[in-house]
């Protein structure tokens, strides 16, 4: 299990870097998002994988998942899609006055 | 009564005046009178107790950590510059309020006036060497504002920038020398650095100190080499020059040596360096000074030479120069004072201070002539008048080494300065209201208006005052600040006018005939000067390396910026490589731990199989932009999944949540942008970057199976005992949110709102027309807004908000909470604008989306404060259990109403970024659309 969860990071932080290090603003979107994937799943894994162990108290319950990391994430998805919001409205508003979406910004056709 | 208050009064002022200045012209300037006054009522009870020999010290812990207090302190000298500072405060406010013309705004000129005064007030009261610093720079802050005051001229922005850049850099020095000199007594309180003066000198870093804290001074008191920011201050208004060049700012400088004598003079290095300084300064300045032909530059180098003169004294170190140092300030400052206030109404009068035109014009100002014949004597040192007291005291105190082989050079050069204070004193008043008759003056020369002269006259009143009866008249103020300075007895002292022909009187003798023996020969020696003028150019040298500066930052910043993102981010993304390359590299650990790893089961095999697949696909297809957003989507519910699967509920539902929303506004903002990716980057750039990504994400994997692989501590196990004891709550990871780390969480919806709230700026007024076709150049359909979808949508909402309604409150114990339910409620009526569109939506939802959000962080931050109230510290949260009637056993805790801010916030922020979105979409539908752009 521990090899399948590297293998998704793994994927998921290479798309991401290979997007982000695309020209044009949408692409760039989306490696970021990806890379925000790959960053939350590697947090909450840094609590190591436990499984049917919700950080939830019970009577019947003997042990927990760690519930720090997963507080953690939890806030940074919510951040992330603000931060995701903030940067594709950017770059429509970028396109609308510069009439492209290059990153870096040359009045290029 | 509180001793901050002195000088924390005039920056209260200083917003009150702003204020009342809007209700008539002058009320600004009576304000700011009854300001000082108010300062200077809050002094009087103290100088009782000041005087009696006490020093009050009142102290109130800050950063007990870092050994900041918020300290004052009131001493003799203290209380002589609060004096100082105040009464010439309240006569520069008089002056001023004649000298500002109909087109000046007397509202900023006094509020930055008070500023400028408080911060002065709080040097010359800290008690806490730091704080000393922080009202240090606040001068240099003021100052800036007052001496650009005349914004629109250059000269006056050159002027006040020149003076902001090496008081600034002085003051940087300094807090270099206050943070030694805190290391060093262990104390940054000033009654431990005056005590511990032998600790200091015999210190390894007493040198680098010394040179700090001196750089400090010495800029601030405008001491050669550091001396040219001074003449160009003088593009400020008068009254500013006569008040940061007589009583304050410059006597800052000065304040500092008189303050930290104690503690840092009596080592050859303090004697050479102060001495030296402040005698090249004496010199050089006066020489100067008899060159100006300005009348407001001559007097800003007599200003300099005198503080050359004042930190002589100080360098030379022995009790008695020090007291005469003191005396010396004192005597300044009302000389000086009053002198920038007459060449000010000379100026005001004539319309130049041109001394090439001046002349001749006792005849239509007799009175300001006497004025400033007076207060001119005093500062050439002519008998009779305050000046000339301090200056023979400092003549005789050069003479303590005379008996040096080449001590006699001291002497020698002070009588020098001394010819040319008397040269350029005579030539003031000779050039001015003598030689001739005014021809081609800009104005009509008149006597000023009555109470102009006034505040001149209590100055020139004071100079003969303290001129001819010292001893009842200074003699008190004058003992116990130089006992603050000196720490310890007041040498034995007779300040009387004739002391007998002793070498002092002969050297004063000496100085003033050979001033008015120079002052005779001056046009040839104005000619020889117009030839070296430029060996005394060190604004140049300032401009130079200015210049230089700006060169080297601009290229630098050409350097690590490229102008490419692209390429920036090429090489964030090498750097951080490297970096984990080299951490990895350099540990001969093997890379699979010992932990147990679970074991696999088919389920997962899919799930990851589907999210590997989705995530190159994203990659591979991301030309085509919907597939590849499509793609996206896949990659994040699989996400989700595997939340679920590694028992993170919370986030699960959160990731799901977040998801829906993403997408739904990444493809409103696809319609604004090219369908299509072009493809620009060419085989070797798209290569380049896989290898890149490859290596990126192979070493993240690497690193993740080596972290999973090997046990860990933890501090869950804290948040897991107190969570239902301590927060109230069975949902650990909700309970940390609202309740333990309650703060952070304040931070991140403040965050949020704020992202909102910036694309809400960005998206307001934008008009822009989106694309007719989809990317393969089909039209988009017509019907927007389909009926069943339309239909079950409004049937569902209700539903939906219930959904939202119980995962919030039941967010504390089960999985759930303000996040994820303001998330779902977004969802549910983010579809009502997809089904039903925009302008029905909106008809029926009328909140206002910035009110939602502010009124979420208003409850969230209420909620915190309310701890205050019983008195624990910002965030602490209670709850407790009622009983309701039907419904039963109820859990309140106000943790959930920190939660309640939290939905809001997350519920507002959503909304209005979405709808904002839509709205602009909508827009776009009544516009001609435009022709696809790829």
């Amino acid at each position: 299990m521990e090899l399948l969860i590297s293998l998704i990071i793994g994927v998921l932080t290479a798309s991401g870097v290979y997007l982000s290090l695309r020209g044009r603003t949408f692409p760039v979107v989306l490696g970021l998002t990806l890379l925000s994937y790959a960053v939350n799943l590697f947090l909450l894994v840094m609590g190591r994988l436990t499984i049917g162990t919700p950080p939830i108290i019970t009577e019947t319950a003997t042990r927990y998942a760690d519930p720090l990391p997963q507080a953690l994430v939890l806030t940074a998805i919510v951040i992330s899609f603000g931060m995701t919001a903030f940067v594709i409205v950017l770059s429509m508003k970028a396109f609308l006055e510069m009439g492209n979406d290059q990153v870096d910004g040359k009045h290029k056709p | 009564m509180n001793l901050s208050l002195i000088a924390l009064t005039p920056f209260a002022g200083a917003a009150f005046v702003a204020a009342i200045s809007r209700l008539g012209r002058l009320h600004a300037a009576w304000g700011s009178g009854l300001v000082a006054a108010i300062a200077l009522g809050i002094v009087y009870p103290h100088i009782a107790t000041v005087f009696s020999g006490d020093v009050i010290v009142q102290s109130v812990s800050w950063i007990p950590l870092l050994g900041m207090d918020f300290a004052f302190r009131l001493d003799g000298l203290g209380l002589l510059f609060v004096l100082l500072i105040l009464c010439i405060g309240l006569l520069i406010i008089l002056y001023a309020r004649y000298y500002l013309s109909e087109r000046d705004d007397m509202g900023r000129f006094y509020a930055y006036l008070l500023m400028f005064m408080g911060s002065m007030l709080g040097i010359a009261t800290s008690e806490n060497i730091i704080q000393l610093l922080i009202f240090w720079e606040l001068t240099s802050l003021s100052s800036f504002l007052l001496i650009s005051y005349w914004q629109t001229r250059h000269e006056s922005r050159m002027g006040a920038r020149m003076a902001l850049a090496v008081t600034g850099g002085g003051g940087l020095a300094l807090l270099g020398g206050f943070l030694l000199l805190g290391e060093i007594v262990g104390s940054y309180n000033l009654s431990d650095t005056l005590a511990s003066g032998d600790l200091i000198r015999s210190h390894e870093l007493y040198l680098p100190m010394l040179i700090l804290v001196l750089l400090g001074a010495f800029t601030k008191s405008a001491q050669f080499p550091f001396h040219f920011w001074l003449p160009n201050a003088m593009a400020a208004p008068t009254p500013v020059s006569a008040y940061l060049h007589s009583a304050t700012m410059v006597k800052a400088g000065v304040f500092l040596l008189a303050r930290l004598f104690p503690a840092l003079s009596g080592t050859s290095a303090w004697f050479w360096l102060v001495c030296f300084t402040g005698l090249v300064t004496l010199v050089v300045a006066a020489y100067i000074a008899m060159f100006k032909h300005d009348l407001k530059g001559l007097l800003a180098y007599s200003t300099i030479s005198h503080l050359g003169l004042i930190t002589l004294l100080f360098g030379i170190g022995t009790p008695m120069a020090a007291l005469a140092g003191v005396f010396h300030i004192i005597n300044h400052a009302i000389f000086k004072a009053s002198l920038f206030m007459a060449a000010g109404i000379i100026h005001h009068e004539t319309g130049t201070r041109d001394m090439r035109i001046l002349r001749g014009l006792r005849k239509y100002m007799p009175h300001t002539a006497l004025l400033a014949m007076v207060a001119a004597a005093s500062m050439a040192g002519v008998p009779l008048f305050n000046g000339f007291l301090s200056k023979e005291m400092f003549f005789a105190e050069t003479l303590f080494i005379a008996n040096q082989p080449w001590g006699w050079l001291l002497p020698a050069a002070a009588t020098l300065a001394g010819i040319f204070a008397v040269a350029y004193s005579l030539r003031f008043i000779h050039n001015v209201f003598f030689s001739g008759e005014p021809v081609d003056l800009p104005k009509q020369p008149h006597e000023p208006p009555r109470w102009m002269k006034v505040p001149v006259e209590i100055l020139v009143a004071l100079c003969l005052l303290v001129g001819m009866l010292p001893a009842w008249t200074v003699e008190p103020i004058l003992a116990i600040s130089a006992a603050s300075v000196l720490q310890g007895p007041v040498p034995e002292h007779d300040l009387a006018i004739w002391h007998g022909f002793n070498t002092a009187f002969f050297m004063s003798l000496t100085a003033l005939i050979g001033g008015v023996l120079i002052y005779m020969a001056r046009r040839p020696l104005f000619a020889m000067q117009e030839k070296l003028e430029h060996l005394f150019d060190f604004r140049s040298l300032y401009e130079f390396l200015l210049e230089k500066l700006f060169a080297l930052s601009n290229a630098i910043t050409r350097l690590l910026d490229t102008h490419s993102l692209q390429r920036m981010v090429f090489v964030f993304m090498l750097f951080i490589i490297a970096l984990a390359a080299s951490g990895m590299t350099a540990t001969d650990n093997d890379l699979t731990g010992n932990r147990q790893t679970l074991p696999v089961d088919g389920v997962s095999m899919l799930v990851t199989l589907v999210i590997v697949i989705a995530a190159i696909a994203t990659v591979v297809l991301h030309r085509q932009r919907l597939v590849a957003l499509i793609m996206l989507g896949t990659v994040g519910l699989g996400v989700s999944l595997v939340f679920v699967k590694f028992s993170a509920p919370d986030l699960a539902l959160t990731q799901l949540s977040v998801e829906v929303v993403t997408i739904v506004l990444m493809l409103l903002a696809l319609y604004f942008l090219p369908q299509q990716s072009p493809n620009e980057s060419g085989k070797w750039l798209r290569s380049r970057d896989a290898v890149i990504a490859a290596t990126a994400g192979g070493g993240v994997a690497l690193l993740v199976w080596a972290v999973l692989t090997r046990p860990y501590d933890t501090i869950a196990e804290y948040f897991l005992e107190n969570s239902l004891p301590g927060g109230g709550g069975t949902n650990v990871v909700n309970v940390i949110l609202v309740d333990f780390r309650g703060y952070d969480t304040l931070g991140e919806i403040t965050v949020l709102a704020l992202a909102g709230l910036g694309i809400y700026a960005m998206l307001e007024h934008l008009k822009l027309a989106g694309s007719s076709h989809d990317g393969e150049g089909r039209a988009w359909d017509t019907d927007m807004h389909p009926t069943i979808m339309a239909s079950f949508a409004r049937l569902l909402l209700p539903l939906a908000l219930l959904v939202s309604m119980y995962i919030l409150l039941r967010g504390h114990n089960l999985p759930g909470g303000g996040f994820i339910a303001g998330l779902i409620t977004a969802v549910a009526l983010v579809m009502q604008y997809l089904a039903n569109g925009v302008v029905w939506t909106q008809e029926r939802l009328t909140f206002n989306m910035q009110a939602v959000i502010g009124l979420g962080l208003l409850i969230a931050t209420v909620t915190g404060l309310a701890s205050w109230v019983f008195g624990y510290p910002f965030l602490t949260s209670t709850f407790s259990h009622i009983h309701w009637p039907v419904i039963g056993e109820f859990e309140l805790a106000s943790a959930m109403s920190f939660d309640l801010g939290v939905y809001l916030v997350v519920v507002g922020a959503t909304l209005l970024i979405l709808v904002f979105l839509g709205l602009v979409h909508h827009q776009s539908h009544q516009m001609k659309p435009r022709k696809r752009i790829r």
